[in-house]
C-alpha cells in the first residue's frame, strides 16, 4: 500500500488529473440537469489540460520566453503549453455552443432536466 | 515537387476559405459557392488519382518550412485519395439532391450558415483523411463535431434539438477520450507526427516497455471513435438526429462524418501505433464486441421502427457495426473488406436518406410505412433509387453491397477459432434481419395505397431526380468495378503502414 | 403511464406554439406604429400582460415539477434509475482505478529525462528565435512551426460562433415590422439593461479604454512576452462586454453590429488563410518565402507572427462578444 501511495506521489500531477477526471465523469453521468452536465464536461476537460500541461514541466526550469544569452537547457518544454492553449479554445467554443443549445431547449420545454425533455419530445407528433 | 502533388493542400484550403467567405455572401451565392467548391475538390481528385496510381507509394507534404518532427504535415497515399474522392462525391450529390427540401425546411436567413457548416465538414473530412499529425486530427475532430451538431439542428424541431444535445455531450466525451489518448501518446513518445510516434512505439514494443499504457491508448482511441460514430451502446442520439433533420444533413452526417472518423481510426492503427502492435493487443477485442453487438441490435432496432427515416438511421448503426467488427477481426483482409464496405455504405446510405425524403413528400409528408404504400408509383425515380440502395444493403448480386458481403465472409473465414464462428454467425443473422426490414419496405413501396389514402399534390424537383439517377448509376458502377476497387484498396493499405 | 404524462406535459407546455398568449398579441396589434427598435414605451405597455404570464408560467412550472416528481417515483422507473446510477458510479470508479493503475507505469513528473523532452522540444528552444523570429517560444511554436493547427483552432471559434448564431440569432425585422419573438427577447433583455447605474458606468468609462489598450498590447507583444492573439483577444472581448453591461445595446450598436462581426471575422480569417497558404505553399515546394524575420525581440519582427496574432486576436474578440450578446438577447 505504501509503495503504491509513494508511486502515486511521484506522479502527483497525473493522479490529481485522473481524480478530477473521475469527478467530472461522475457528474456527467449522474446528473440529469443539463447545466450540471456541462459543468461536469468542463471539469473533465480541465483534468485533461492539467495532465497535458504537467508533461511539459521540468523541475527547476523557466518558462520558454527566451532571454538573451541564457542556455537553451534552462527552459521547460514549450509544446504542451501550445497544445493546452488549443484545447482551452476548443473547450470555450464547445461550452458556448452547449449553453446556446440549453437556452433553446429551455425555451421550448421549460425544463433543464434531460429526461423529462426526452419524455416531452416523445409526446410530440412529428 | 510537381504541381499535382499540391492537390490535398489545395482541397483543404479551398474548403476552409469557402467556409470563411460564405457568411458574408448572399444566400444563393453561398449555395453555389459550396457546390462549386465541392465539385472543384472532386475534379482535383480526379486529376490526382491517376497521378497517385502511377506514383506508387506515398509522400509527405510539409505545411510550412519545417520538416517532419517540427512542423505540421499532410500525407498523401493511394487509400487516402480513394477515400477522399468517394466521400467528396457523396458530399456533392447529397448537397445537390437535398437542396430543394432544405430550402423548404430551414429558415431562409439561416440557409447561408447551413452551407458554412457543409464547407467546414468538407474541410474536416479532407483534413482527417490527409493529416499526418495527431493533434491536427484532434482540432479538426472538434470542428467536425461542432459543425455536424449545427447541421443536425439546422431544422429546429424538438427531436433534433434534444438529439443534438445528446450528441454534443457524447461527442465531447469522445473527443475528451481522444485528447487523453493523444496526451498519453505524447507523454510516452514526445512526438505528434504519426511516423515519429510509430518509430518510438515500435522501439517500445520490441523491448516490451510501456505495454500497459499502449493498451490504454488503443482502448481510448477505440472508445472515442466508437462514441463519435454512434455504434451500439452510444447510439441513443442517432435515430432522432438522422430521422428528423433535413435529408441533406442526414446523408452528410451518416456518410461523410462518421466515415471520416472511422478512417482516422484505421490511420491511427496503421500509422501511429503500428498494426502489429494493435493486432497483438487485447484492446482490439473491444472493437469486435462493439461491432457485433451493434450489427445485431441495430438491425433489431430497425425492425421495431414504424417510420422509414428512423429505420434507415438504425440500419446505419448496424452497418457501422460491420466496419468495427471486421477491423476487430485483426487481419489485413478484414481491414480491406471494411474499407470497401466504407465506400459502398457511404454511397448507399446517403442515397437511401435522400430518396426517402421525396417519397415521404409524395405520401402527404408522412414517414409512416402505412402512408408510404404505393409511393414508388407516385414518384418513380426516388422509388427506384430506394429499392436499389435497399437491395445493395441486403446484398443482392451485382450491387456493391453483395461484394462487400463476399469480402466480409472471405475475411471472416480466414480468421481463427471462435472469432471466425462469431463473425460468420453475426454476418448471417444480420443479413437476414437486413433482408427482412429492407425488403418489407421496398415491397410496401409498390403495394396498393391504404384505404382512404388521399393523394395530395407535391412538388417534384428535377434536380433531385437527376442527382438520384446519378447516385444510382454510381452505386451500380461500384458493383461493376468491385474487383478493381478492392485491388486499389489492398494496395493502398499496404502503402499505409 | 409514460405516454399519458407526456401528453399532459405536452398539452401544458407545448400545446401553444408561440410563447405569447392571445392578450399579448392583441396588445401588439393596438400600437404597431410605436414599435421601433429603441422605443421603450410600447414595450412598457405590455408589462401588465407580461406579469400575468410570468405568474401563470410559474404555476405551470410548479405543476410540471409535481408531475415529473410523481413520475420519477413510480416504481419501475425508480428501479431502472437506481440501477443506472449504481452502474454509472461503478463504471466511473472502475475507470478511475484502472487509470490510476496505469499511472504507475508512466514516466515520472518533472524529470528532464522523460521521453517527451526530446529533440523536438530542444530544437524549438535552441533554434526557435533564429527560425521564427519569436522570443516567446509558445507563440513561435503555435504560429509558425504548427501554424496549421492554429488555423484550425481559430476556425473552431468561428464554427462555434456560427453554430450559436444558428441557434440563437433572432431575425428582428420582417417586412419592416419587428417580429414577435424579437419583441419578446427585447422585453426579456430589459431585466439586464443597465438602469443608469452611476458607479458601474463611471467604472466602465474608466476601465474600458485601459482594458482594450492592455488587450491590444498583449496581442501586439505576443511574440516577445507571454500572451498572444488568444489571450489578448479574450481581454479585448471582456472590455467590450463590460462596456455593454454598463451602457446597454443602444450605445454598442453604434460601433459593433452583426455586420461588423461578419466582416471582421471574414477579413481576419481570410488574411490568416492567405498568409499561411503562402508560407505552406512555398514551404512544401521548397521555394524561398522572402519574409524577413527581423531582429528577435523587436516589435516589428518574427515575419508573419505579428499579423497572424492580430488576426487571431480580432477573431477571438468578436467571437467572445458575440457569444455574450447571443446568449443574453439573441442578437448582436
Amino acid at each position: 500500500m505504501g509503495d503504491i501511495l509513494s508511486l502515486l506521489w511521484t506522479h502527483l500531477d497525473v493522479t490529481v488529473a485522473i481524480l478530477l477526471f473521475g469527478i467530472g465523469f461522475t457528474t456527467l453521468l449522474l446528473h440529469h440537469n443539463l447545466i450540471k452536465k456541462i459543468i461536469g464536461l468542463n471539469i473533465m476537460e480541465t483534468a485533461t489540460f492539467l495532465f497535458l500541461t504537467s508533461q511539459g514541466f521540468i523541475a527547476g526550469r523557466a518558462a520558454p520566453v527566451l532571454a538573451e544569452g541564457a542556455a537553451a537547457a534552462g527552459y521547460v518544454n514549450p509544446i504542451p503549453s501550445g497544445l493546452v492553449l488549443t484545447g482551452i479554445v476548443v473547450s470555450v467554443s464547445v461550452t458556448a455552443v452547449m449553453l446556446a443549445l440549453t437556452i433553446r431547449l429551455y425555451r421550448r420545454y421549460h425544463t433543464l432536466d434531460i429526461d423529462s425533455m426526452t419524455l416531452m419530445m416523445k409526446g410530440e407528433d412529428e | 515537387m510537381q504541381l499535382v502533388q499540391n492537390v490535398p493542400f489545395f482541397s483543404i484550403m479551398l474548403a476552409m476559405i469557402s467556409a470563411v467567405v460564405t457568411p458574408v455572401l448572399p444566400r444563393r451565392a453561398a449555395k453555389w459557392l459550396s457546390v462549386g467548391m465541392v465539385s472543384a475538390v472532386v475534379c482535383l481528385h480526379i486529376w490526382f488519382l491517376p497521378f497517385m496510381l502511377s506514383f506508387g507509394g506515398s509522400y509527405n507534404y510539409m505545411m510550412g518550412h519545417f520538416p517532419a518532427p517540427w512542423g505540421n504535415e499532410l500525407r498523401a497515399g493511394l487509400l487516402e485519395t480513394v477515400i477522399a474522392l468517394a466521400l467528396s462525391i457523396v458530399m456533392l450529390l447529397s448537397q445537390l439532391s437535398g437542396m430543394n427540401k432544405l430550402q423548404r425546411q430551414i429558415d431562409t436567413p439561416k440557409q447561408g450558415l447551413f452551407y458554412v457548416m457543409c464547407n467546414l465538414i468538407m474541410a474536416g473530412m479532407l483534413t482527417l483523411t490527409y493529416t499526418n499529425d495527431l493533434f491536427t486530427a484532434y482540432v479538426f475532430i472538434e470542428i467536425m463535431a461542432l459543425s455536424s451538431c449545427a447541421l443536425m439542428m439546422a431544422r429546429q424541431v424538438g427531436h433534433t434539438m434534444v438529439a443534438s444535445m445528446r450528441y454534443m455531450i457524447l461527442s465531447l466525451l469522445g473527443s475528451g477520450l481522444i485528447l487523453i489518448a493523444i496526451a498519453l501518446t505524447y507523454n510516452l513518445t514526445g512526438h505528434l507526427l504519426m511516423e515519429n510516434i510509430h518509430a518510438v512505439i515500435a522501439r517500445y514494443a520490441a523491448n516490451g516497455a510501456y505495454a500497459l499504457p499502449i493498451s490504454v491508448i488503443i482502448g481510448l482511441f477505440i472508445a472515442g471513435i466508437a462514441i463519435k460514430c454512434g455504434v451500439f451502446p452510444f447510439h441513443m442520439w442517432l435515430p432522432d438526429a438522422y430521422g428528423y433533420s433535413t435529408s441533406a444533413a442526414s446523408a452528410v452526417l451518416s456518410s461523410v462524418v462518421s466515415k471520416a472518423y472511422f478512417f482516422l481510426l484505421v490511420k491511427i492503427f496503421y500509422r501511429v501505433i503500428g498494426i502489429d502492435v494493435v493486432l497483438s493487443d487485447m484492446a482490439l477485442n473491444l472493437m469486435l464486441v462493439l461491432g457485433v453487438l451493434s450489427m445485431i441490435l441495430g438491425s433489431i432496432g430497425a425492425i421495431r421502427c414504424l417510420d422509414i427515416r428512423r429505420m434507415v438511421a438504425y440500419s446505419s448503426v448496424s452497418q457501422m457495426g460491420y466496419l468495427f467488427a471486421w477491423i476487430g477481426l485483426g487481419s489485413d483482409v478484414g481491414v480491406a473488406a471494411a474499407m470497401f464496405h466504407l465506400v459502398v455504405h457511404a454511397l448507399c446510405k446517403s442515397m437511401l436518406f435522400l430518396s426517402v425524403s421525396p417519397l415521404c413528400d409524395a405520401s402527404g409528408d408522412s414517414k409512416r410505412f402505412v402512408d408510404l404504400r404505393g409511393a414508388g408509383y407516385r414518384y418513380v425515380i426516388p422509388g427506384i433509387a430506394f429499392s436499389l440502395g435497399a437491395m445493395s444493403m441486403v446484398g443482392i448480386p451485382v450491387l456493391g453491397g453483395f461484394f462487400s458481403k463476399i469480402f466480409f465472409a472471405e475475411a471472416a473465414i480466414s480468421g481463427a477459432g471462435w472469432v471466425r464462428i462469431t463473425l460468420l454467425a453475426a454476418l448471417a443473422l444480420s443479413t437476414l434481419l437486413n433482408a427482412f426490414y429492407f425488403m418489407h419496405t421496398v415491397l410496401g413501396l409498390y403495394r396498393k395505397p391504404r384505404e382512404g389514402f388521399v393523394r395530395q399534390p407535391f412538388i417534384k424537383s428535377r434536380l433531385t431526380a437527376v442527382t438520384l439517377s446519378v447516385f444510382g448509376a454510381v452505386n451500380l458502377a461500384i458493383g461493376f468495378f468491385a474487383k478493381d476497387i478492392i485491388n486499389l484498396i489492398t494496395t493502398g493499405i499496404q502503402n499505409l503502414a | 403511464m409514460k405516454k399519458k404524462i407526456a401528453d399532459i406535459l405536452r398539452q401544458r407546455f407545448y400545446g401553444d406554439e408561440s410563447p405569447l398568449d392571445e392578450d399579448m398579441i392583441a396588445s401588439l396589434g393596438e400600437q404597431p406604429q410605436g414599435l421601433t427598435r429603441s422605443s421603450n414605451e410600447a414595450l412598457e405597455a405590455l408589462e401588465g400582460v407580461r406579469e400575468l404570464r410570468v405568474q401563470r408560467a410559474q404555476e405551470q412550472e410548479h405543476e410540471m415539477y409535481r408531475q415529473i416528481h410523481a413520475w420519477s417515483y413510480s416504481s419501475g422507473v425508480k428501479i431502472i434509475q437506481r440501477l443506472y446510477r449504481i452502474l454509472s458510479a461503478v463504471t466511473c470508479f472502475g475507470i478511475v482505478m484502472f487509470l490510476l493503475w496505469t499511472v504507475n507505469t508512466l514516466p515520472p513528473f518533472g524529470d528532464p529525462g522523460n521521453p517527451d523532452n526530446n529533440e523536438v522540444a530542444a530544437r524549438y528552444v535552441e533554434l526557435g528565435p533564429g527560425e521564427t523570429g519569436a522570443v516567446n517560444m509558445v507563440t513561435g511554436m503555435i504560429l509558425d512551426y504548427r501554424a496549421f493547427d492554429t488555423f484550425g483552432e481559430a476556425t473552431v471559434l468561428f464554427t462555434a460562433a456560427c453554430s450559436a448564431l444558428f441557434l440563437l440569432k433572432l431575425h428582428d425585422h420582417k417586412d419592416g415590422k419587428p417580429t414577435k419573438t424579437w419583441l419578446e427577447a427585447e422585453y426579456d433583455d430589459r431585466f439586464h439593461e443597465p438602469k443608469n447605474d452611476q458607479i458601474l458606468q463611471f467604472a466602465a468609462k474608466l476601465l474600458t479604454p485601459v482594458v482594450l489598450l492592455f488587450g491590444f498590447y498583449v496581442v501586439l507583444n505576443g511574440h516577445i512576452t507571454p500572451g498572444g492573439g488568444f489571450s489578448g483577444g479574450a481581454i479585448m472581448g471582456a472590455g467590450l462586454i463590460l462596456y455593454l453591461n454598463a451602457y446597454g445595446f443602444k450605445k454598442t450598436e453604434r460601433f459593433f453590429t452583426y455586420r461588423t462581426f461578419q466582416w471582421v471575422t471574414f477579413a481576419a480569417l481570410l488574411s490568416y488563410a492567405g498568409l499561411k497558404s503562402y508560407s505552406f505553399y512555398t514551404g512544401a515546394n521548397h521555394l524561398e518565402s522572402g519574409v524577413s524575420l527581423g531582429v528577435p525581440g523587436n516589435i516589428l519582427s518574427a515575419g508573419f507572427i505579428l499579423p497572424l496574432n492580430i488576426c487571431v486576436g480580432l477573431v477571438v474578440m468578436c467571437t467572445m462578444y458575440v457569444f455574450y450578446t447571443l446568449i443574453r438577447k439573441g442578437g448582436v
